[in-house]
């Protein structure tokens, strides 16, 4: 996984409470049995019509935010299905960045296992950021994850509350697989004392 | 000292190791898994050269893409959706794991099958790449749906890192009037506490109303605490648990028998157990529901309106303008009175033997509307069977629906059975999202019984009018 270092980019807004995953990537792209590519259909039931045309209004086809690489949402953003086909295309749109003021469960765990940062913040803090969002391609919002703090186009900084040892794997790009691997010894022990205490699972 | 409450016990029970920050690695004792969330994660392992660590507690079967009519055994004729199954049967194979193939009677969701074969017990920590693995929360397991990197993770060392929930307790008081079934508990839980209500929490399900549900409808329960936002639901395993577990094909016996049961008998939530938040709801209080927009917490009696969206706050307002455009409801419009062109019985959520007994209730002797488009889809190739034998699968055609083969469907609409844009469906299944079933389909969210009820007179219904 890439380190995630600190930027500067656009952000798009999308005040919509509840966005769940099949908003975000509906069922139809979940076949592939690959993880890239996804960006394309990422909302896509909302960005293009049936015909396959893009919806202009839609927000990532605006052209001041075809090139968003943060997205400040309503609350519970996320709901829905674990399928982590949408922090993948969320991820391959180019956006590394969440902002609401609430996530769920499943997303918000997905997306740090894929090198984006969701951020939950205050709700009245959304709401500067996204009005900061909706003046478009000029109003860049700093991300700074190393110090917690994000930075309005106006100079406005908000800090952010991060668990260290996510914030700390997202620094570092590191593979948690590799992190767990390297207490085999304590899963080997805690197997053997299971084997004893519950031998009938 | 302060008591533990039942997540506690499990929780306590798998931790392999807890970091100072809270970071813990939790041991998990079945991994369930499908096509959809895990060819990734079997290609993480190959490309890293990795082994299934814990293989025999390793499950799988092809349920989310599976077509439910017949000759699927021989071909798939939607090519990605074979190309996803075919990479299940592979790599179940290559790696060793227990797998229930299309062909095989046992096939059904995942979510039915687990417990079905026995493999989900009391006490466990069970995982699987879909949301609705909360349903084992029944057997008083703590099971949750994790991301494809979680599966990889599970996959290679059997073990998940996680920080753990708030303790959050459900209590549903008395005895549930007739007609009021264990869907409409968990739709009004969620109506009361909306879909982020539970973010941060396990829930346990308590009260009498709850310890008197069938294994079946504590399943049904535990299965949408997801769509409540809680990371897992849980219920304390009783004599009813017992009862169901014992003599399935991969439950313990004679002496292990005994043995876990000692256990498991410990296994409920003390008396002087912290609580973080506590939710009390009367069982006499709950009425048949159904959802009128696009979230699951939009739910309401089927005796109701559809709510005009001023009547919400913040940024409910326009969400639920936006539910009424895309449901094509107006505000002040009875329930009752909405027409339905689809009916859809099936799913991790009522697609057990018991829902398709309380749909076949309703339907013995009678047709659905002329027009109506209906399905039952069950849960298993075993409920298939069983209702067969019981005489469910003659009601079900008599009266004009479709006797499918098991898999998830049109819950989720990746196999061929999908709404089309404007089609209206009563459904048994857990998400009422845009899209859900089909781009453009309408999904009013129900029991079995009352998606029964609304097949047979062509519009939303109360049940209590047919019993």
């Amino acid at each position: 996984m890439d380190k995630f270092e600190s930027f500067q980019g656009v952000a798009a807004p999308m005040p919509l409470v509840n966005i769940d995953t099949d908003m975000i990537i509906p069922k139809q792209f979940l076949k592939t049995i690959k993880r890239s590519g996804l960006g394309v259909n990422l909302f896509a039931e909302m960005r293009y019509d049936d015909d396959g045309n893009e919806i202009a209004d839609f927000v990532l086809n605006q052209p001041a935010y075809r090139g968003a690489e943060i997205l400040v949402a309503g609350d519970n953003f996320g709901c829905g299905s674990s399928r982590e086909h949408a922090p993948w295309a969320i991820k391959d749109f180019g956006i590394k960045c969440v902002i609401a003021p609430s996530f769920a469960d499943i997303f918000f765990n997905n997306c740090f296992k894929n090198g984006i940062l969701p951020i939950a913040l205050p709700q009245e803090q959304v709401d500067i950021l996204m009005r900061d969002a909706e003046r478009g391609s000029n109003a860049r919002i700093t991300v700074n994850l190393e110090n917690q703090v994000l930075t309005t186009s106006e100079g406005e900084t908000i800090s952010f509350e991060v668990d260290p040892f996510r914030k700390h794997c997202l620094l570092e790009g590191l593979d948690d697989i590799g992190l767990t691997m390297e207490r085999a010894p304590a899963i080997d022990a805690f197997e053997a004392q299971a084997a004893q205490a519950r031998p009938w699972v | 000292m302060t008591g533990k409450t039942l997540y506690d016990k499990i929780w306590d029970a798998h931790l392999v190791h807890a970091a100072e920050d809270g970071t813990s690695l939790l041991y998990i004792d079945r991994h369930l898994v499908h096509e959809v969330t895990s060819p990734q994660a079997f290609e993480g392992l190959r490309m890293a050269n990795r082994p299934v660590r814990a293989p025999e507690k390793t499950i799988a079967v092809p349920d989310h893409n599976v077509p439910t009519t017949e000759g699927r055994d021989k071909v798939i004729e939607n090519e990605d959706s074979r190309i996803q199954v075919e990479a299940l049967d592979k790599n179940a194979r290559d790696f060793g794991i227990n797998y229930y193939p299309v062909s095989d009677v046992r096939q059904g969701i995942v979510h039915i099958v687990g417990p079905e074969q026995g493999w989900t017990l009391p006490g466990m920590t069970v995982v699987c790449g879909d949301s609705h693995t909360a349903t084992h929360g029944a057997f008083g397991a703590l099971a949750h749906g994790i991301g494809t990197s979680e599966v990889e993770h599970v996959l290679a060392t059997q073990t998940l890192i996680q920080s753990k929930s708030k303790n959050m307790k459900v209590e549903i008081t008395g005895k549930l009037a007739p007609g009021v079934t264990a869907k409409d508990i968990t739709l009004s839980v969620i109506g009361q506490t909306g879909t982020a209500g539970g973010t941060g929490y396990v829930i346990e399900y308590c009260g009498e109303a709850i310890r008197s549900l069938s294994m079946e409808g504590r399943m049904t329960v535990c299965n949408m605490a997801i769509e409540g936002g809680a990371r897992a639901g849980l219920i304390a395993p009783d004599e009813t648990t017992f009862e169901y577990v014992k003599g399935r094909p991969h439950a313990p016996k004679g002496a292990q028998w005994e043995a876990a049961m000692e256990w498991w008998k410990t296994l409920y939530s003390d008396d002087d157990a912290h609580w973080d938040k506590v939710v009390t709801i009367r069982g006499e209080d709950i009425a048949p529901v159904v959802t009128w927009g696009t979230s699951p917490e939009d739910v309401l009696p089927i005796t109701d309106v559809v709510p005009a969206p001023e009547s919400f706050k913040g940024g409910k307002v326009d969400a639920a303008k936006r539910a009424l455009d895309y449901m094509g409801l107006k505000a002040g419009q009875k329930l009752s009175e909405i027409e339905i062109d689809t009916v859809f019985i099936g799913s991790c959520t009522n697609g057990r033997i018991e829902d398709l007994r309380a749909a076949a209730a309703i339907l013995k002797g009678k047709k659905i509307k002329d027009g109506m488009r209906a399905m039952v889809v069950p849960g298993s190739g075993l409920v298939r069977a069983q209702a067969e034998e019981e005489g469910l699968a003659d009601i079900f055609k008599a009266a004009g629906f479709e006797w499918r083969l098991a898999g998830c469907s049109m819950c989720l609409a990746m196999n061929p059975d999908q709404l089309s844009p404007g089609e209206r469906c009563a459904a048994t299944s857990n998400r009422n999202f845009e899209g859900r079933q089909g781009r453009g389909g309408r999904t009013h969210l129900m029991s079995p019984a009352m998606a029964a009820a609304a097949a047979i007179t062509g519009h939303l219904t109360d049940v209590r009018e047919m019993m």
